[in-house]
């Protein structure tokens, strides 16, 4: 059984503490006006001159012809939008971080019931690890959805589908006639009924198969229905995944750009959910195990775990430059704008991300034996997660903030910190509620000699 | 030369696995064994050194990555460059994302191919080799261990028997 030490629990809430006051430092300083928005670009401009030349490109590019005539206009409306992106950014700041988190705690539970389905051996030495990084998905998700109701009530900026002027008027200049065609899926009560579907239906499955387990411990020998039961729910819950993934993906990602789409994002958002959360399992077995936990696993698990870690490493990079190389060469306007604007204005994070995503895990993790060695496995470990965090952070960031963004900033940094924090206090919260070994389950002694 | 070995036949992986454990720990020493399949851990229990072949794969895979980014080169930047749906074509890098796919496939081409290249060189396998293992029914069903004999025939032939062997039989090897 293991105890929740003191020592990461105070660790845990002074990451939130820290966390909480970046949060506020960032919204204190969101301007609240036009005019004190502008002071804030004149001030940035005033003490480095390459953050002007940035706004002024951006202010020429996408106008360049109503320039002339429209000046007076443009301006105006052109304050009124770094105003908004400047309002945005710590909420910005704030949706990577509980996106990214609440991905961790997804994937765990889906890489949780692929070993349910596919009646896996050699993992259920870890199966409790994986339930304990899926516990924070109720809290996580929950937060996601009042995070959206707050964005539906036009409380930030965030969605910019959802402003109604876009819609109200069709002989206005502001009416979207791209987002009218759109607006039967895109339109709030119904986006918000499917984050209800969503969110409730993943949270079911996780206290669902928590339940199921728990019982599956205290069952009779050779007593299998509790096994059988997980066995069908986790069937059912990877079919209502994979559907609700990619849904999930649209609707909290990729309509933060409401004109832009890509048919495999779903797929993308998948594979670094699915690699953060083998990282996350991996780190966190190598830490329960180093302070005398979980002896039962040996390194072939933790070979197997790097074994995905390098694979799924792969795989998110094919997507990535599936998606990129096929935008890059049909160069569609449309399409394109989405990486012109990322590849111009985040160039540093959008390069070292790929670097640290896919350079740096194929390298470390290539050679066989050093999957084995656990400082190998935190070594690259840590720089997958950093670079998914970069990732979800080019992925929402240019879209709500645009030009106006700032990695190295209090709220950014808080926000990550926060939910770090909060992370690992309700993940080990959970892992100290049940034995770090589950019972019962047919294939226990394969997993316990499991050996490569 | 000629020396005297002991053919013991197994009809199980898993027992021949302990066979093999069984005859190390008492300092027998193990020619050779044949078996039908590639038998997982088969190498460790028999004390082999490790293979360099995984070193070879990726040697190859930097040959082949090389490959594809001169060839690419020469094709569409110095030889012939070619105008594709309006792409710059003057420079390699401007060129670059079109080619990633080609560096990848070549790649793998090379790691793959040269890699068993290598490994049937380094086993001397050809078309047209006689075959080496001493029984044919090892490439069947039965797993065979070459145990070589230093005048301990009757010791050998009864630890053998212990081990679980099925058949036992003593040869000169050339």
């Amino acid at each position: 059984m293991y105890k929740f030490s003191k020592k990461l629990k105070t660790f845990s809430i002074a990451l939130m503490v820290i966390g909480a006051i970046g949060i506020t430092w960032g919204f204190i300083n969101a301007p609240s006006t036009v005019e004190q928005a502008k002071g804030i670009i004149a001030a940035q401009s005033n003490s480095h001159g390459s953050t002007h030349e940035q706004a002024t490109t951006h202010e020429v590019k996408p106008h360049g012809d109503e320039h002339a005539t429209a000046n007076e206009h443009h301006d105006a409306a052109h304050d009124e939008h770094v105003f908004h992106q400047l309002q945005n950014r710590p909420w910005s700041a704030l949706y990577v971080a509980m996106f990214y988190f609440m991905l961790l705690a997804l994937g765990s539970l889906a890489f949780y019931a692929i070993q349910h389905a596919a009646q896996a051996g050699w993992s259920i030495v870890l199966l409790r690890v994986m339930e304990g990084i899926a516990s924070y998905l109720p809290i996580g998700a929950v937060i996601i959805f009042v995070f959206l109701v707050l964005s539906t009530t036009h409380m930030n900026h965030m969605f910019a589908w959802m402003n109604p002027d876009l819609l109200a008027d069709p002989e206005s200049a502001d009416y979207d006639k791209v987002l009218a065609g759109k607006s039967l899926f895109l339109n709030i009560p119904f986006f918000l009924i499917r984050a209800v579907i969503y969110i409730g239906g993943w949270i079911f499955y996780r206290q669902y198969s928590r339940k199921q387990t728990l019982a599956l411990d205290t069952a009779a020998d050779g007593d299998l229905t509790h096994y059988k039961k997980l066995f069908g729910a986790s069937i059912k819950f990877l079919a209502f995944f994979l559907v609700t993934e990619s849904a999930m993906s649209w609707d909290w990602l990729m309509s933060l750009d409401h004109h832009w789409y890509s048919t495999l994002y779903g797929w993308y958002i998948f594979s670094g959910m699915i690699v953060t959360a083998i990282t996350t399992i991996a780190l966190v077995s190598i830490y329960l195990k180093s302070r005398g936990y979980l002896e039962f696993v040996n390194d072939s698990h933790l070979h197997d775990l790097a074994k995905f870690m390098f694979g799924f490493s792969i795989f998110w990079t094919y997507l990535w430059f599936s998606q990129f190389m096929l935008i890059w060469y049909a160069n569609i306007p449309e399409e394109v704008t989405y990486f012109a604007q990322r590849f111009n204005e985040l160039k540093v994070p959008f390069l070292a991300m790929v670097v640290m995503n896919f350079v740096f895990p194929i390298l470390i993790l290539m050679n066989s034996d050093y999957k084995r060695i656990p400082w190998f496995i935190v070594m690259a470990g840590s720089i997958i997660l950093v670079g998914h965090y970069i990732d979800i952070y080019i992925l929402i960031t240019p879209s709500t903030v645009g030009a106006q963004w700032k990695f190295i900033s209090p709220e950014v940094i808080g926000s990550a910190l926060f939910f770090l924090g909060l992370f690992i206090f309700v993940i080990f919260t959970a892992l100290s509620k049940a034995p770090l070994k589950v019972k019962g389950n047919p294939f226990m002694k394969e997993s316990e000699h499991f050996h490569y | 030369m000629s020396s005297k070995v002991i053919q013991a036949m197994y009809n199980d992986d898993d027992v021949l696995m302990s066979a093999v454990k069984e005859t190390r720990a008492a300092h027998h020493h193990i020619e050779e064994v044949y078996t039908p399949f590639p038998v997982h851990g088969l190498d460790k229990a028999m004390g082999l050194a490790p293979t360099r072949l995984a070193i070879t794969a990726f040697i190859y895979g930097l040959l082949g990555l090389s490959f594809a980014i001169w060839m690419m080169n020469f094709m569409m930047i110095e030889d012939w460059p070619q105008n594709i749906g309006g792409k710059p074509n003057v420079t390699y890098f401007k060129n670059m994302p079109a080619f990633v796919p080609i560096m990848f496939e070549l790649t793998v081409f090379f790691a793959a191919h040269l890699m068993v290249i290598t490994f049937y060189m380094r086993s001397k396998i050809w078309p047209f080799k006689e075959a080496e293992n001493p029984d044919p029914r090892t490439t069947d069903d039965m797993f065979l261990m070459e145990v070589s004999v230093d005048g301990n025939e009757q010791e050998l032939t009864s630890f053998l028997k212990g081990t679980g062997a099925v058949e036992i039989k003593i040869t000169e090897k050339h």
